[in-house]
């Protein structure tokens, strides 16, 4: 029985961005796992765009997982299918082999959350099939996939705030932060002070 | 990015930036010939098909479609998980 796992992340970009940073999306500061990307097909049908890439990763596996998996890296298929119309854009991934030893199946579905927002629902089955280990090794798929979605929205926000700056809101509250930041270190030095004063005066 | 074959990553950058331009200035704003690209794709694709031959990767498996048939994993009801 696979593991699920779900969650959901917002970008503040519109959806049309979303879509033209998601095939930009590598590399990034957080994607030194991703060491190839390539597009297998590609087609436009009933108005929606179908791709199929193939990705090969790193595959980063604790010492005792070796025995089982030890690749230097595993090939990935992403299948993808985007309707403009009604701002739906899912991707379906899986490993290529080795999936007898651990599967990996993530589907992100990205919808428009209205005017600059966008919706990512992910979804992951983890699954393993080695006698006496399939726990262990789920678990240890889970976590790994855990901590991957958060590099993997980090990386992605990277791309989408260089590709889309935002020069007037961002700057704003910018400017808004170090106002508040300069006042709460004003406000710590003026208690530093006091309390030095006042252990001062106790002595 | 680099491509799975050393050698396509060149025809492999041609070919993302002729999408991407056209994803951007013509798919998303409604038009959906995607011709304009065809010519390098089809090069570049001989180019990483050739490639993966040579790595023994097998391409059955890649062709085999899994969004949106039967064999699409489909998230169980809220609160189930």
């Amino acid at each position: 029985m696979a593991r699920y796992f779900e969650n959901t992340s917002t970008f503040n970009f519109s959806w049309d961005q979303v879509t033209r940073g998601y095939w930009k999306r590598y590399p990034n500061p957080q994607s030194t796992h991703v060491l190839s990307e390539d597009t297998w097909s590609r087609e436009v049908k009933d108005g929606c765009l179908y791709t199929k890439r193939v990705l090969t990763k790193t595959n980063r596996v604790p010492k005792w997982g070796e025995r089982f998996f030890n690749a230097k890296s595993v090939k990935i298929i992403e299948e993808s299918m985007l309707d403009p119309e009604k701002k739906v854009f899912v991707t379906y991934t899986r490993n290529l082999g080795y999936t007898k030893v651990m599967s990996v199946v993530e589907r992100v579905e990205y919808r428009s959350a209205g005017p600059g927002l966008t919706v990512a629902r992910r979804s992951a089955w983890i699954d393993s099939q080695v006698f006496g280990f399939s726990r262990a090794i789920r678990a240890f798929g889970v976590d790994r996939f855990k901590k991957n979605c958060n590099q993997m929205v980090s990386g992605f926000n990277h791309v989408l705030h260089s590709m889309f700056p935002r020069q007037v809101a961002s700057q704003h509250s910018m400017t808004h932060t170090l106002k508040e930041m300069r006042e709460a270190a004003a406000a710590a030095t003026d208690r530093a002070k006091a309390n030095v004063l006042s252990t001062v005066n106790r002595t | 990015m680099n491509s799975i074959g050393e050698e396509c990553t060149e025809l492999k950058k041609k070919y993302d930036d002729c999408f991407n331009s056209w994803f951007s200035e013509r798919f998303l704003k409604g038009d959906h010939d995607d011709s304009v690209c065809a010519g390098i794709f089809k090069v570049y694709q001989d180019c990483v098909k050739n490639a993966m031959k040579q790595q023994n990767i097998d391409f059955k498996e890649i062709d085999k479609d899994v969004l949106g048939t039967e064999g699409e994993y489909k998230a169980p009801p809220s609160g189930s998980s």
